[in-house]
């Protein structure tokens, strides 16, 4: 294991842990107001200090953890649960209308960034976490058929695709029993890649007010609540900041050494 | 070329017809009536009916979509249900803030980006690499509003050498308006920047691998001469496939940033339009920006075929 693969995965276990204890236990409640304590920089009673409504910055890190790995993690679920089958089945019939109407599909989702879509979702059915998921979920459906398409048209030239065909097996079931397995180290890869970028936008949807809404806490709504008082109280700012870094930072060290750990042919290329 | 222009023009246009169909569909369906939301739930019956009729929408649906797309091809958008003046004006102020934001944080992020990349390249596996990959690790994992907002804590605030938000304008001259520019480009270009300058570094590792970087060495080029003249030329393709698929993320971006510095852009009038239910005017905005998303691609495509001759003859 390379270093940025330990690195990474310690860094992400340490959100996932952080996110998981926040179910059974937060050093307060997120929820109860303090005013008297508001504003307190971190420190001993409050180790993140506190907002200004007097809450535990600390706890609502944690239980923000929550919310910003659930909507990316579904959101790479919608990617995959839709985009794999689209790429494979492309693949399968490559060259013929089917490819063409997939491939095509796919570059006019791809006009459509996440925010784009967000912003459509939230004019008509109101703001929520939710559009979030949603909206980067239909973001990573081309990502995923894209991927899955390039790795499997290279597949289906090998040989033992070609015994399977002559064997009697139907494209959709070379598909899932051949292809899919031999593309899943690339699938682990690139949900990773997504994943991390799903916590980006996850929190640029929720600053501008399209994702998570109130009470739910949400690292984006902190650094949006954080930005008139950033003056004088830096620290509403800086520690949602750090947890999104974190978090981003551990995925992507984790998928590049995953990368390098599932194909050590590509170790040379990224000395 | 000008077969593959064509083509490549021809499903630019379909891609445009199924995205201002999808657009103009999902806004549809958008509950409430905008006539009835303008004059509020004590309206007369037909006071509402009046203002439907004035709005254009008492025609069928295809006959608003195709008057949408018939009114965008000569500059008219619509008039804004709240108000009341032509969408196409309103555009067009905010866009003279977005699009030269855009624009600004795209050659700023290319100028960091390419020096960064090949210095990068062509140290592999030395410490001033690692120093480099280690910066746009760090770089790609930073929320760039989140970037913003310390700039601002720490340039306006503290420093007090740009003003925290707003825009002065053109009228207050080119320099005045770049400066309040500046910190909002910075921010959404580092990030971008970070991206670029590895695709920059592995695309040219990649080149540098090749034979003919071997021959060009062979034949006498110093190291730096044959980087140059051969290696930087040939890594450009694939960077410039990204900074096209980059500029739909600065465009989006920006619509982010513009928050942060209280910006009079693209950005804050389609969060207004969402927040008054101007569903006219997030629908127009948000058929422009896909439209730039798809052009820009488009015209990406023809760029590498210019550089690239044997694309031509892919579709």
């Amino acid at each position: 294991m390379s270093r940025s693969l330990i690195i990474g995965i310690a860094l992400s276990s340490l959100v996932v842990l952080a996110a998981l204890v926040s179910f059974v236990w937060t050093p307060y409640d997120h929820t109860v107001m303090d005013i008297p304590a508001k504003l307190h920089p971190p420190g001993a009673g409050h180790w993140f200090g506190t907002d200004h409504f007097g809450r535990d910055i600390f706890s609502m890190i944690m239980v923000g953890a929550r919310t910003s790995i659930a909507v990316a993690l579904i959101a790479v679920g919608i990617g995959m649960a839709l985009g794999v089958p689209l790429g494979l089945m492309a693949a399968a019939h490559k060259g013929s209308w089917l490819d063409e109407l997939i491939m095509r599909g796919n570059d006019l989702v791809f006009a459509f960034p996440s925010l784009v879509i967000a912003i459509l979702i939230t004019a008509v059915f109101g703001a929520g976490a939710v559009n979030a998921i949603i909206a980067i979920g239909i973001f990573n459906i081309p990502v995923f058929a894209r991927i899955s398409r390039g790795a499997a048209l290279s597949l289906w030239e090998r040989d033992f695709i070609l015994a399977a065909r002559v064997a009697g097996k139907s494209g959709a079931r070379i598909s899932i029993e051949h292809i899919l397995p031999n593309i899943t180290n690339l699938l682990i890869v690139q949900g990773t890649i997504q994943f991390s970028l799903g916590i980006l936008a996850e929190a640029g949807l929720s600053y501008v007010g399209l994702g998570a809404q109130p009470p739910t806490p949400s690292w984006g709504r902190m650094l949006a609540d954080a930005q008139t008082m950033v003056s004088f109280a830096p620290h509403l700012a800086l520690i949602p900041g750090i947890a999104i870094i974190v978090t981003v930072l551990g995925l992507n060290l984790m998928g590049d050494g995953l990368r390098d750990y599932l194909d050590p042919r590509l170790r040379i290329n990224r000395a | 070329m000008l077969r593959y222009s064509l083509k490549r023009l021809m499903s630019l246009l379909i891609s445009l017809a199924v995205a201002s169909v999808v657009i103009f569909v999902v806004i549809e369906i958008a509950p409430g009536d905008p006539a009835s939301f303008m004059l509020g739930i004590n309206a007369q019956p037909e006071t509402v009916a009046a203002l439907r009729t004035e709005l254009g929408l008492d025609v069928p649906k295809w006959q608003r979509y195709l008057d949408w797309i018939g009114g965008m091809f000569r500059g008219d958008f619509g008039t804004s249900y709240t108000y009341r003046t032509p969408v196409a004006e309103m555009i067009a102020d905010r866009l003279w803030v977005s699009l030269p934001l855009a624009l600004f944080a795209l050659a700023l992020s290319t100028l960091i980006a390419f020096p960064a990349g090949i210095y990068a390249a062509s140290r592999r596996g030395q410490p001033g690499d690692v120093a480099v990959m280690g910066a746009t690790q760090l770089g790609v994992a930073v929320p760039n509003f989140w970037f913003a907002m310390m700039l601002v804590l720490i340039f306006a605030i503290n420093l007090r050498w740009f003003s925290a938000g707003g825009f002065v304008g053109w009228e207050a001259g080119f320099w005045a308006g770049m400066r309040s520019l500046t910190l909002p480009a910075v921010s959404l270009a580092l990030p971008q920047a970070a991206i670029l300058a590895r695709v920059m570094r592995s695309s040219l590792l990649d080149i540098l691998g090749e034979d003919f970087m071997r021959t060009a060495r062979a034949k006498g080029l110093s190291r730096r001469q044959a980087l140059w003249r051969h290696g930087v030329r040939n890594a450009l393709i694939p960077v410039l496939t990204i900074i096209g698929l980059q500029f739909s993320f600065l465009l989006a971006g920006s619509i982010i940033i513009e928050q942060v510095f209280y910006l009079p852009g693209l950005g804050r009038l389609v969060f207004q339009s969402i927040s008054s239910r101007d569903l006219i005017v997030v629908e127009s905005v948000v058929m422009l920006l896909v439209f730039s998303v798809i052009l820009v691609n488009f015209l990406v495509d023809l760029a590498y075929a210019l550089v690239d001759p044997r694309l031509r003859t892919r579709t």
